[in-house]
């Protein structure tokens, strides 16, 4: 692990971007303190930290969207008179946003040119800007329709067309906030040939990301950040990922959770034959077949929006199958029940929208840890709450997960989101679940919690709980799942072994290339 | 009881169906303008009421229909720039702040009648005008071509709005910031600038549907418009945000109105039902928006206040 000021020189002499002394302030946080950061022509400096850390407040820093309460940005060797992206984006800086800045409604080309002037007075000159587009995606490798709107893209189109936006304003420096969040490890691997193409022509990029092998993979020197202080900074060849995750945590951390062999028992979840309509009204799942045993948890990877929601939303009892297909918990047919008799069948379910689905979020603490239970004998006393039972229960629950809670009657709202997921995570396996469905389980969650739930996930496991995982995160897929199913376009394409699966392999299969595990 | 299927009744219907839906389309067009750029604007009643009783005023007072005109669209900025203010720069709640104007504009219209006019004395009302050639065509000239000035601008407004929102660099700015402020932000459109213009346009707009209203009456009283402003705000989810779409809304209201209107006077409807035949334009309205309903999504960002 270097230290920061040691590797400095480097960057002083040829430096596109220096930010110096950089501290910004929100209400009851340090969001930077005292941050030094530098990119230097034709290099991926990668920006590493956990959520929270400070990463996006330090590059809208530089992108203008907010002021720094102390600290000075040079841009080649000069103060950048940066104050409002307009400005910064004269400078010749450019910005891919961690949730895309685009407008649905306004087609590729409409959203190319926002901002821009037409050169035409008041009329728009689309045309020419379309035609720009064009060249600039054929030159860079980045194919998508000018004329498309934007709602109609994917994901991965998108996050193009963002790119192009940049390099339409001729970015020498460019920011990439979580660009591979939303991708799948191809379009990740296309991402990053792009991205080194634009290196190579004397770009500046700046990578920020939390996937410690990606982040190993593209970078050229890496820069962490944790609580809004500059940690360290280090380049790949001198550095692991294990390493990487403890500057990042500041603590050793496993990133791969022990799972131990053991026994299976019967069959507990058997779902066959089962279709569900999206919100579309479209099939988003289609004739899937697939059982998982007690003891066992099987992870579904896929990009998101391939079925995977309406499959836990559909054992959860959230979405009504189509006829003609079965969903059994120890053999018994739920898919006509409500969900308050699937939990007495023995579900237990995670969402993937906590704030939404999970948890209430004006209850305290308390209160979202009975709100499955709170009609059951166990906290009522003639009719009405029994309080004492309540907080001894919720003391308890608190103690046994690690909540970081000031009190159990805190709103759940002010607690961060890792504790919000282990309230509602304790909440669930309270009940030793039959089946459990855990959507998302570590999504925006902190590596220290994310650590913590996997460890409780596994434990449940062994407890012999038929676990459904679904994971936009493939490395939390390979880490927890005794079998891996793949699914795409609503179908589970290949169910894999844990033991015989590779990135690689599952990655392939996530994209749809179906001959490839 | 007479027919009301003679060509003679049906042109005059059509004339006045036409000169009804007026303020309802001048209205309706700068609503959209507003909702275009993620601003509702609830008080546009209240501005028409303002700016039918000032320009009704000044009419007393001056005796000039293009000044009257003028002091309406004057009312409108006033109005635009300080539920620009509110929205904008204070970024209060939109829909309470819209009922806040529509409340002042009906007070303070009412108030200001009261004591400075009293009772009501007739104006000289905009004077009809024949497009050359086009007004002579038989009866349809009579239908269609021949109105006051303000009839001609507020149609002539739906290609110039919808050509604006859909090809100039503005309305795009507009679509924008109504559908994805943070996006505009982050490439240098000014958010607040293009809602305050947005906001100033809408609000012209209804002064200038005050206007319209009073001057084509020849009279003022209280609560001239009777919900007429609501309904401009209907129309706009009616019609889609789309100023062709709030043209057809408007047409079918005026239309509608003209007809009962008519046949009230040719006694089809008798006396006794009249009251539930004036309704007759909103329930169509309702209905209107109910099958319409969910077909079309309104701005994103509609109602939201934008911050960093
Ligand atoms: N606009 C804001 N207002 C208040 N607090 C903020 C704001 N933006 C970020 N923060 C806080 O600053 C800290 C750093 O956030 P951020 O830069 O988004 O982290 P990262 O991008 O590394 O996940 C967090 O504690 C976050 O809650
Ligand atoms: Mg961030």
């Amino acid at each position: 692990m270097n230290d920061v000021s040691s590797s400095t020189p480097v960057a002083d002499q040829a430096a596109m971007l220096s930010m110096r002394g950089i501290t910004k302030r929100f209400p009851g946080v340090i969001a930077n303190q005292d941050v030094d950061f530098d990119v230097v022509a034709g290099e991926v400096h990668t920006l590493l930290g956990e959520n929270g850390a400070g990463k996006s407040t330090l590059m809208k820093i530089l992108f203008g969207l907010y002021r720094p309460d102390e600290g000075e940005v040079r841009l080649n060797g000069k103060p950048s008179g940066i104050t409002s992206p307009s400005t910064a984006i004269e400078a010749g800086v450019g910005m891919v946003h961690q949730h895309f800045m685009l407008v649905p409604t306004l087609t590729v080309a409409e959203n190319v040119a926002l901002g821009l002037p037409s050169g035409r007075g008041p009329l728009t000159n689309l045309d020419a800007v379309s035609a720009r587009v064009s060249e600039i995606s054929e030159a860079h490798g980045l194919s998508v329709d000018p004329s498309t709107e934007v709602w109609r893209l994917s994901v991965g189109e998108r996050q193009r067309v963002e790119i192009i936006k940049a390099l339409y304003r001729d970015a020498r420096l460019l920011v990439l906030d979580e660009p591979t969040a939303v991708l799948t490890p191809q379009e990740v691997d296309d991402l990053f040939v792009i991205l080194r193409r634009m290196t190579d022509e004397g770009r500046g990029l700046v990578f920020i990301s939390h996937k410690l092998h990606e982040v190993m993979a593209l970078s050229d020197r890496i820069s962490v950040l944790r609580n809004g202080q500059m940690v360290g900074q280090t380049i790949p060849s001198a550095t692991s990922r294990e390493e990487l995750a403890e500057m990042m945590v500041g603590r050793s951390v496993k990133l791969v959770p022990d799972r131990p062999p053991v026994e299976t028992g019967d069959v507990r979840l058997e779902i066959s034959n089962l279709s569900v309509r999206g919100d579309r009204d479209t099939i988003a799942v289609k004739n899937v077949d697939l059982s998982i045993k007690g003891g066992e948890i099987v992870g579904i990877a896929g990009v998101s929006g391939n079925g995977q929601r309406e499959i836990a939303e559909a054992v959860a009892g959230l979405r009504a199958p189509e006829p003609g297909g079965s969903i059994r918990f120890d053999g018994v047919d739920v898919a006509s029940m409500g969900t308050r008799a699937r939990r007495d069948a023995g579900l237990a379910y995670v969402p993937e929208e906590r704030m939404a689905d999970g948890a209430i979020a004006d209850f305290s603490v308390s209160e979202n840890l009975i709100l499955v239970d709170h009609a059951s004998k166990s906290f009522t006393k003639s009719g009405l709450f029994d309080r004492q039972r309540i907080a001894d229960h919720a003391k308890k629950l608190v103690e046994r997960f690690a909540v970081k809670t000031p009190t159990i009657d805190t709103p759940t709202s002010s607690l961060s989101g890792g504790n919000i997921q282990k309230v509602i995570i304790a909440r669930e396996l309270m009940s030793d679940p039959a089946v459990l469905i855990a959507a998302q389980p570590t999504r925006g969650v902190d590596i220290g919690s994310a650590e913590y739930i996997h460890s409780q996930l596994i434990e449940q496991r062994d407890k012999s709980t038929a676990t459904l995982l679904i994971s936009e995160d493939l490395d939390e897929v390979l880490g927890l799942s005794d079998r891996i199913a793949v699914m795409f376009e609503g179908e589970i394409v290949a169910i894999v072994d844990a033991a015989d699966a590779t990135r690689e392999g599952i990655g392939l299969l996530m994209a749809g290339v179906v001959d490839a595990a | 009881m007479r027919d009301f299927f003679t060509l003679s009744v049906i042109v005059a219907t059509v004339a006045s169906g036409i000169r009804l839906a007026t303020p309802y389309l001048l209205a309706g067009l700068g609503e959209t303008v507003g909702q275009k750029s993620g601003v509702l604007n609830l008080g546009v009643d209240g501005v028409m009421q303002l700016s039918a009783f000032f320009a009704y005023w000044t009419m007393l007072e001056r005796g000039s229909l293009i000044l009257a005109t003028l002091v309406g669209i004057g009312v409108g900025l006033v109005m635009g720039a300080i539920y620009a203010f509110v929205t904008v720069v204070l970024q209060a709640q939109q829909g309470i702040s819209g009922i806040g104007i529509f409340l002042f504009g009906l007070g303070f219209s009412d108030l200001m009648f009261r004591r400075q006019v009293g009772s009501p004395r007739p104006v000289p009302q905009l004077p009809e005008y024949g497009i050359p050639f086009l007004a002579d065509i038989p009866n349809v000239g009579d239908a269609l071509f021949q109105h006051n000035l303000l009839t001609y601008f507020a149609f002539a407004a739906v290609p110039v709005l919808a050509l604006m929102l859909r090809s100039t660099t503005f309305g795009m700015n507009v679509r924008a910031v109504g559908e994805n402020p943070q996006a505009a932000d982050s490439l240098g459109v000014s958010v607040g600038w293009t809602r305050a213009f947005a906001i100033l346009i809408g609000n012209t707009f209804a002064g200038l549907a005050g206007a319209a209203l009073v001057l084509e009456l020849g009279i003022f009283q209280p609560n001239l418009t009777a919900g007429l402003g609501f309904i401009a705000v209907a129309l706009v989810y009616f019609g889609a945000w789309r100023p062709v779409g709030i043209m057809s809304g408007a047409l079918l209201y005026g239309l509608v109105a003209a007809s009962v209107l008519q046949m009230k006077a040719l006694q089809i409807i008798p006396r006794s039902a009249s009251d539930i035949a004036a309704m007759a334009p909103a329930i169509l309205t309702i209905l209107a928006l109910i099958v319409l309903a969910g077909r079309v999504s309104a701005p994103a960002a509609l109602t939201r206040p934008f911050s960093r």
